[in-house]
């Protein structure tokens, strides 16, 4: 393995480059001071608690811990993406449905294909990875279908006028919003290599894994993101898009 | 005497705190061709939106074909009730996704000569068919619009205005038409200012500020 440690010397000359954003936020008025130092304080905060967390699960290994921490992994992963529902009522609970459902889906598909071992060195960063995919598909969906309802109003009351149920009436906008959810996923399919070393793999290498046994684990998860993120945006689209909708068939405000 | 197709009993509709209509009852006969005018803003469309259920009133009874209106299955309702909005806007791509979406929804299938003999009702050339919705005329657009409604015959049409802005021949190819489906049963409620509509109505309710003001024979 190679030397893999980063001091907190080390760390403390990072600080620089904040610094270097937030003089640059400054500078420009572009108003983000505020938001970066929030950022820079939770994301100490959270990856250290996360850290010690890690490193205890993963020490005691076990099955229950393992799955809860999965749990929190997911619950948060739909908070997050309830808060870009901007108002779709049971956002939350969809969320959650369809985060869960796309997470243990993918994770059951690659255990039962023996890609990766039910141990929380593995389930849990995979987990994270596929939940926080999903997070992201669901929250891009969601602002499809709002900004979709908002826009072709008047094509949508047209069709309702005629006597179309509420799937003939949405299925042009429930479909966009899925491959809206569904598109960074693939995009990113498609320049994977030639633009970015994706996670995974950069740590893999960064770890001193041969990059051609870290290329199999990121193709792997190049096809378990597209898995649980059109799961997740065709659950979520399909829960959500009736939410636009009161129970006479009408279009909400 | 045969039962009315609708009886409205004190409807009221209050929406974000608005009253945009109050005390509305009336009741019209299976056949009849009735026109609505008053005001911009005394509540037409809102009537006319809730006689398709696209709106629920607040308070009061609508009947329809002797059972409340809330009994009815909202899309079987709605393909007997066709409502052409006041500024309709065409959706899909072209001409054709607006024509063929009412068989579609009855999970029927559309020909292309069911589709041009619509069109030329409308005095509409066939060669519209396939042509981008964002190239029609505002005019064209009406029309396709009303085609659409008229495709499957409804029982009753309700038009908000749906000649306004039209050029007079193109006012008298649509008259036409919905005289056409008023001498073949279909129940009309056009909301309208124009004379020659009124003319050929059989009665005129006029709506100011929300409420039924005179009917006249
Ligand atoms: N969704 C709504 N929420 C609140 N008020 C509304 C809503 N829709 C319409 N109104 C108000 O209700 C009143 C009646 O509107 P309506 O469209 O029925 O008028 P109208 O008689 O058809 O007028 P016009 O001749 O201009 O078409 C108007 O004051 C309008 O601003
Ligand atoms: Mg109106």
């Amino acid at each position: 393995m190679n030397q893999l440690t980063v001091t907190p010397t080390a760390l403390l000359f990072a600080v620089a480059l904040v610094l270097i954003a937030l003089i640059i936020s400054w500078r420009q008025k572009i108003g983000l001071e505020k938001d970066l130092i929030i950022g820079v304080v939770r994301a100490v905060i959270q990856l250290t608690v996360v850290g010690y967390v890690l490193t205890y699960i993963i020490k005691v290994n076990r099955a229950g811990l393992t799955l809860l921490m999965v749990a929190i992994i997911i619950f948060n992963a739909a908070w997050n993406a309830k808060g870009r529902a901007n108002g779709i009522p049971h956002a939350f609970l969809i969320s959650l449905l369809a985060i869960t459902v796309a997470t243990s889906t993918t994770i059951v598909l690659l255990v039962l294909a023996r890609a990766i071992a039910f141990m929380p060195s593995q389930i849990v960063p995979i987990s994270g990875m596929i939940a926080s995919n999903a997070m992201v598909a669901i929250g891009l969906a969601y602002r499809s279908l709002n900004s979709q309802f908002r826009d072709k109003r008047q094509g949508l009351l047209e069709r309702l006028a005629l006597g179309a149920t509420l799937h003939q009436t949405a299925i042009d906008v429930v479909r966009e919003a899925i491959r809206t959810g569904m598109s960074p996923t693939v995009d990113s399919a498609k320049t994977v290599g030639l633009v970015s070393l994706p996670g995974m793999m950069s740590g893999l290498i960064f770890a001193g894994v041969d990059p051609t046994k870290a290329i199999m684990y990121q193709i792997m998860v190049t096809f378990m993101l597209m898995a649980a993120t059109s799961i997740g945006s065709t659950i979520a689209v399909y829960l959500a898009y009736p939410q636009f909708f009161n129970p006479d068939m009408q279009l909400r405000n | 005497m045969a039962e009315p197709i609708f009886v409205l009993d004190d409807v009221g509709v209050v929406l974000g705190g608005k009253t945009l209509l109050t005390g509305i009852s009336f009741s019209v006969d299976p056949g009849e061709y009735v026109t609505i005018s008053g005001p911009s803003g005394s509540g037409k469309s809102t009537l006319l939106r809730v006689l398709a259920t696209l709106l629920t009133p607040t308070s009061g009874t609508v009947t329809f074909a002797g059972r409340l209106q809330s009994t009815y299955e909202k899309t079987a309702y709605r393909r007997r009730v066709s409502y052409c909005y006041q500024q309709p806007s065409l959706f899909g791509d072209t001409v054709r996704d607006n024509l063929t979406f009412p068989f579609h929804i009855r999970h029927e299938h559309a020909t292309d000569a069911q589709l041009t003999a619509a069109l030329a009702t409308m005095q509409l050339s066939a060669e519209m068919l396939d042509k981008p919705i964002i190239e029609l005329s505002g005019g064209e657009k009406q029309r396709v619009a009303l085609a659409r409604n008229l495709l499957f015959t409804p029982q009753v049409l309700l038009l908000d205005e749906v000649t306004t802005g039209l050029d007079a021949d193109t006012k008298t190819t649509v008259h036409r038409v919905i005289e056409d489906y008023h001498r073949r049963g279909t129940t009309v409620i056009a909301v309208t200012h124009d004379e020659g509509e009124i003319a050929v109505a059989h009665r005129l309710l006029t709506i100011e500020a929300g409420r039924l003001a005179v009917t006249a024979a």
